[in-house]
Order: structure tokens, then sequence, then C-alpha cells
């Protein structure tokens, strides 16, 4: 029974034990490209994975697109070239920071807009809040209230 | 049969709600008040045959009845019992039914705790109520029912996701539905308002507690989720900006900003109009949340077997209510005049500033949430808008909230002096900027990321520390300090929560060690200043799962610090691996190690990390959800709550 119990675990762990992240086997030799790969990873999508970047992620086509972005880099290519070398071959998807392409600018100015927008606006409520006559006290009374003032001296 | 029961009740409950949203809100219409008191009643009845039907749903999955279909589906019967429990809500349908269960939860508090509400208005803000629970009791029978039987139950079941098998995560999502759906109350009470035509000060002062309670929870929910991310996931990272962590996210945010601005609407009735948008806004938020989660629309580690139909009728739902309620605002939001004046530099205007940065902060999350289903559907690009996106455009805000926080928080309401302002906090600054100079000083790296969290931290709290202390009067400060209301020490709390939150970020990021290499056994090597050790690595059987665990000791100069065991789990039944890493957890540091794959050349992989003040990232969150509490024991709001002869008057500025 144990004997069968360590067979079955074994096999088990054999077909689906995670690999993790990045390897030992992967670390460059020279730390500052090692580094310059590892910054590369964090911006590269696993392509089959939910949201996790090649870095961190445990499946094999992280690992491949680790060992790429590595090569690529021996090889001597600019961080930028590595990137476009990727994305030429896997497209815009494997990017985690999106460029500023395209109708992208409208990503990356949404925030900025906004926040001009309302500055705008909360701008303008405050002003007008601010001159409304001053204090509230210094306003003559409405119509309404003169007439229930009225009313009261009246009765 | 006590399935069946649950069923039963469930189908009940529907009954009640429908009843609950049709009677009072005629009555309220006409002025019947017997119309109108069929809420209350109808209100508590309906959270009890859905806890009774939630309560049956768990007694399936604790008794393992695999003629459940839901319970095979999710469940296994060597699975400990904490988790057969949390199995309830860890799954589509189960997890629905809490949400409704705490929908009906929140009304049935506000039937009983909302003596001081106008009649008319508490039947409507419990007809609205039972309206959201009307649209998801009839989503759960019609699309999503628990309760379905099997013809021919199996021996067994298939087990919960084991990466969902952790106490952290047993408790996560009943802390951010309580959040979420808490948030279903301030959108009641800002719907109800709206069909009044009517918002004061009491409003103000009447919604302010639920949103409150529902910050809390949701500032709970969410740290417990990224506690869980950080331990369970194998490399430490605490928020990733998933699609579904910025679903919750959203609400936290728009729901901090409503907190701020129903403060507005209290003491100076000022702001009402952007106060009841921000409500239905926030609870729209967390519907968005829910549909996310829920339609597969979008990828994320964390979504649940989704399916697109049952995304469909929560789209509609959603598009019902914020859309209802929208299109109410437009056409009453003009009726609600605002009050208050003040000048440009007051109180006020610094509540203005946080409310416009945390709802921007928001906007530029939820575009890049939704950018890739935007760029797809309109551009016909296929592409991702990950971590590094909002790692750029989100924190900028942060910052510009974090360098206001403190001035605004001790400026005066009305009128105020900048610049004598600003003198009252030299102290504060004076700190901030020395300790952020040190750090620059200090670090190898000429990163800003440091230096600049630790301004931020240092500048919130200790501009926190002097608010109190200046409220507390020139003498005897002590016994002043301790006698001060509990909101100005929940204010207090809350805001250096933040500020360590902040800080911790910052410096988690900015100092963390990191190291990958093949361990061998009994093999030392070192990791910053502390000297590791594998000396075992043993094989094991858990309940319900294998187990390989590594016994790492770890010694600083010869003296021992720890032992670790970190562990690989796989988890037969669910076919599914988890790494289990195993950390020592200490005041300024945390040390993680995980263990990997065993190496052809004999060895294990190993990863260690060193993440300076990980605990403080909790820590902060903590501190902010116990700020909410203080803040919500509040004598203003306890009085407010039970008393009926409050009148419907402002609190006294204070």
């Amino acid at each position: 029974m144990i004997r069968m119990f360590k067979a079955v675990m074994a096999v088990l762990l054999l077909s689906m034990t995670p690999a993790l992240a990045v390897q030992p086997d992967e670390v460059l030799e020279d730390p500052v490209l090692e580094e310059r790969a590892r910054d590369l990873s964090k911006g590269l999508r696993c392509l089959v994975c939910r949201n996790e970047n090649i870095d961190e992620s445990n499946a094999d086509l992280a690992r491949d697109l680790r060992l790429l972005v590595r090569e690529r880099l021996v090889a001597g290519d600019s961080n930028d070239e590595a990137m476009d070398f990727i994305v030429d071959r896997y497209g815009e998807y494997v990017l985690l920071k999106p460029t500023t392409r395209g109708a992208n600018w409208l990503l990356w100015a949404a925030g900025p807009m906004m926040l001009v927008l309302a500055l705008a606006v909360a701008l303008m409520y405050l002003r007008k809040r601010s001159v409304a006559g001053g204090a509230p006290e210094d306003r003559g009374l409405s119509e309404t209230e003169q007439a229930r003032l009225k009313e009261i001296l009246d009765e | 049969m006590i399935t069946e029961l649950g069923h039963f009740a469930l189908i009940l409950a529907f009954m009640i709600a429908i009843v609950q949203t049709v009677v009072p809100l005629i009555g309220a219409h006409k002025r019947w008040p017997g119309w109108m008191a069929v809420a209350e009643p109808a209100a508590q009845a309906q959270f009890l045959f859905t806890a009774f039907s939630f309560g049956a749903l768990t007694w399936a999955f604790v008794t393992s009845d695999f003629s459940v279909r839901l319970v095979t589906l999710n469940s296994h019967s060597a699975k400990p019992m904490l988790y057969k429990i949390s199995g309830t809500w860890g799954n589509h349908e189960g997890s629905m039914l809490l949400w409704v269960l705490i929908v009906s939860l929140f009304g049935a508090a506000a039937s009983i705790w909302g003596g001081g509400l106008p009649p008319t208005l508490k039947a409507r803000v419990l007809s609205v109520q039972a309206s959201i629970g009307v649209a998801f009791f009839g989503f759960i029978l019609f699309t999503s029912n628990p309760f379905l039987r099997l013809g021919n139950p199996p021996f067994d079941g298939q087990d919960l996701n084991p990466l969902l098998q952790d106490p952290g995560l047993a408790f996560h999502p009943p802390f951010l539905y309580l959040g979420y759906v808490g948030l279903s109350m301030a959108f009641s009470f800002a719907v109800a308002a709206l069909i009044e035509g009517r918002v004061d000060a009491a409003w103000g002062r009447w919604v302010r507690p639920w949103t409150l309670a529902a910050w809390i929870f949701l500032t709970i929910g969410i740290a417990l989720g990224s506690w869980w991310a950080y331990y369970e996931l194998g490399w430490g990272g605490f928020w990733f900006w998933d699609p579904v962590e910025n679903a919750s996210f959203m609400p936290w945010l728009l729901s901090a900003a409503l907190l701020h601005s129903a403060i507005v609407v209290e003491k100076r009735e000022s702001l009402k109009s952007w106060t009841i948008l921000l409500a239905i806004l926030a609870f729209g938020f967390s519907l968005i949340g829910t549909f996310i989660v829920r339609s597969g629309l979008l990828t994320s580690v964390h979504a649940f077997a989704n399916d697109p139909e049952r995304g469909v009728v929560i789209l509609a739902i959603m598009a019902f209510f914020t859309g209802g309620a929208l299109a109410l605002f437009a056409q009453r939001a003009q009726a609600m005049e605002a009050k208050g004046v003040f000048s440009m530099v007051s109180r006020e205007s610094a509540l203005v500033a946080n409310n416009l940065l945390l709802a921007v902060s928001c906007f530029v999350v939820f575009v890049g949430t939704l950018w890739p289903v935007v760029a797809e559907m309109a551009f016909d690009r296929k592409l991702s808008v990950g971590a590094p996106f909002f790692n750029a455009a989100f924190p900028p805000f942060m910052v510009a909230l974090g360098l206001l926080l403190p001035v605004g928080s001790v400026l005066p309401w009305k009128r105020a002096k900048f610049g004598k302002t600003l003198w009252r906090l030299r102290y504060a600054a004076a700190l901030s900027l020395a300790l952020a100079g040190l750090i620059w000083a200090m670090q190898a790296d000429k990163s800003l990321l440091g230096p600049v969290g630790a301004l931020l931290g240092a500048w919130i709290v200790s501009g926190a520390a002097m608010d109190l202390w200046q409220r507390a009067g020139r003498s005897d400060k002590l016994a002043r300090l301790m006698r001060l209301p509990r909101a100005d020490w929940g204010k207090s709390v809350a805001h250096a929560g933040m500020g360590v939150t902040i800080f911790a970020i910052a410096g988690l990021t900015a100092w963390q060690t990191e190291d990958i290499r093949v361990a061998n056994l009994n093999e030392p090597f070192d990791v910053g200043p502390y000297q590791m050790v594998l000396t075992d690595v043993e094989e094991g059987r858990g309940p319900n799962y294998f187990t390989t665990m590594g016994v790492v000791e770890v010694t600083r100069n010869g003296r021992d610090i720890a032992t670790l065991r970190p562990e690989k789990r796989v988890y037969p039944v669910a076919q599914m691996p988890t790494t289990e890493a195993a950390i020592d957890y200490r005041f300024t540091r945390d040390l993680y190690v995980v263990i990997g794959d065993a190496q052809a050349g004999g060895g294990f992989t190993m990863r260690t990390y060193i993440k300076p003040f990980a605990n403080w990232i909790w820590g902060g969150c903590l501190l902010m959800a116990l700020g909410g509490l203080l803040s919500l024991s509040d004598r203003r709001f306890r009085v407010a709550a039970g008393a009926k002869k409050t009148t419907a008057q402002g609190a006294p500025a204070e």
C-alpha cells in the first residue's frame, strides 16, 4: 500500500510539478544583463496564463520567452530591439505596458485629461461657492422667507 | 430535505422582496402609513429566509451531500472542515447567495437601526434595497441555482480549487462582499433621496455610517486578498493590477471619496448632488466588479469558472440599476441647491480636492481595466494593459493626495489662511523632509521610490499626530486628548494607516532583495545578512494533498533566526500543484523562502526574498479599518441611530 502510494505520488509529482518562475539555470552570468532581462520580463505577458508576466509565471511558454529575451540580450540587442523582436513574433498582446501608438494615446491621456477637466469643473464650483454673495447672512431674504417673516410678524 | 427547504426559503425571500419593493414605494408616494410600514417586517423576514437558505447550502457542504450538484463540483469528503464551510462561497452560485444574503442583511439592519429616519425616506430606502434583492434573487433562481440535485450522486466530490483552501482566502470573500454590497445601502439612500427630492445635512449623517461600514469591510477584504496573494502565490507579489483586483479597488476608491464628501453634506450642506452621484457610482462599480468577475470578459487570475450568458444577465442588472439611478439623477439633481458658502482655501475645498483625486484615480483604473476590450472591439487590436501601465499612471494621483492630506485635514472650515495652516504643520514637514533626505543619502542606488515613499509616509503619519495634538488645546493635554470625540481619533488613525501603507509599498518595492539558486543539502549560502542551509527535504501527505517539504535553517552571525519549512503541494483530486512559501515574519522585514524542483545534479531550486516592511502594508490597512471603526462608534452616530428624538438638524459644526 505504502509502495503504491509512493509510486502514485512520484508519477503525480513528475507529471505536474510547477516549475518555479525564473530558474537558476536561466540566470545569466553577467549581472547587468540579467538585471536588464528581469526588467524586460516584467513587462512581457505570459501568453498562456491569466494576466501574469513571464518573470513570475510557471508555464513552459514563459520559460521559453525568458530564454528568448536572454538570448537576444546576449546577442547584443538593446532593450528596445529585444522587445521589438518579441513583439514582431508574438504580437502586441505580449506587452503588459501598452505602447502609445495609434488609439492607445487615449488610454495614456485619459487620466491627465480627466484631471484637467475635473479641475476645471471643481474650480468653477469653488468660485461659485466662494462668491455666492459672501456669507449667507449677508444675502437678503428670499421672497418666500420674506413672506414667512411677514406671516410671523402678523401673528 | 434541508436542501429543498433552503430552496423553498430562497423562493419565499424572492417573493417577500418583490412585495417589499412595490408596497412601501406606493405607500410612500400616497402617504399611506400602513403600506409604508410593510417595509420593516418584510426586510427582516427577507433576511431570515435568505439566512436559512444560506444555512441550508452550508449544511449540504458540511455534510458533504454529493447529491447536490454544487457540492459535488466544489467539495470533497477529505477536505478540512473550514474549507468545507468556505467552499459554500468559493463558487459562483454559492457566492451569489452570499451576495444576496448580505443585501438582505443590510436591509434588515437599516430597518432595525433606522429609527430616526422620516417614515417616507425609510420606506423608500428599504424598497430600493429590496429591488436590488429582487434582481439578484431572480438571477440566482433562474440562472445559477445552487440547490440543484444530481440524479446519480457520485461517491466523492471534485474538490475546491486548492489555491482557495487557505484561511486568508476563506474569509476574504465575505468581507469583500460585505463591502461591495454594503455600498448598496448608500445607493438605496441616494435613490430614495432623489425620489424624495430632498438632501440635507441629516441625509448626509444617515448615509455616512453605512458607507463607513462598507468601506471598512472593503478595506479588510482587499487587505486579506492581497495578503493571501503575498504568501500563497509563491513570489511574494501583493498587488497585480489584475482586473478582479481592480474591480474591488474601484469601489474602494469611490467609497473613500463618498465618505469624505458626505462629511461636507453633513456639516456644510454643500456638494449634495456630487455626493448622490458618488453613491450611485460607488455601487455601480461594485456591480461592474461582479460583472467582470463572472462574465469572463477579462481574463484574470482570480476569476470564477465563468459563463458569458450569466454575464449578460448581470450586465442587464447593472445597466438597469446604474442607468436608472443616473437618469433619475439627471432629472432631479438640479433641485438640490447647495447652501454652504466657503472660500477657495478651506476644509471644504480640500475635501473637493480629495474627491477629485480619488475619482480621477478611479477613472484611470477603470480605463486601464477596460481598455483591452475597447481596443479589441473598436480598433481590432488585441493588447494587454498590465501592472506596468498602472504603476506608471496611478501613483502620481496618490502622491498628490498624500501631499495634500495633512494640510487638508487641519484646514478650518469656511475660510482659512494657507500659510498659517502650513506653519502649524512645520514640525511634520521638517521631520518628513529630514527622513527622506537621510534615506536618499543612505541608499545605494539613486531611485526616488524609497525616499518619496518615506516622505509621504512620515508626512501623513506625523501630520495626523499633530492634528490630534493641536486639537487637544494647550493645557492638560493628555486628559483632553483622551476626551476628544472618537471621530477625531478615527480620522487620524485611518489617515496614519494610509501613510503607513504608502510607505510600506514604496519601501518593499524599492528595497527588496531576491536570491535564486540551486540549494544542495547541507551547503550553506548567504542571502543579505543571513546564512541559510537546506538541511532536509521530507515527503509527506496532508488531509487531501501530498507534500514535499524543505527544512531550511536560517542563522545570522551564528545566531539562530528561524527554521523555515517551505512546501510544494500536489492536490491529486483537483490535479493541481501549489507552492507554500515559508515566511519568517518580523517587524521590519519578512524572510520569504520558496522551494522548487529537485535538480538533475542534486539539490533543489530555491528562491529567497528579504522583504522589508512587508507587514506594514497590511498593518496600515488594519489601521485604516480601525480608524473607520473608531469613527463609526462615535457618539454622533450612536445617538442618531436609535433615538427618535433627534430632529433632522445638521450636526453642530466642530
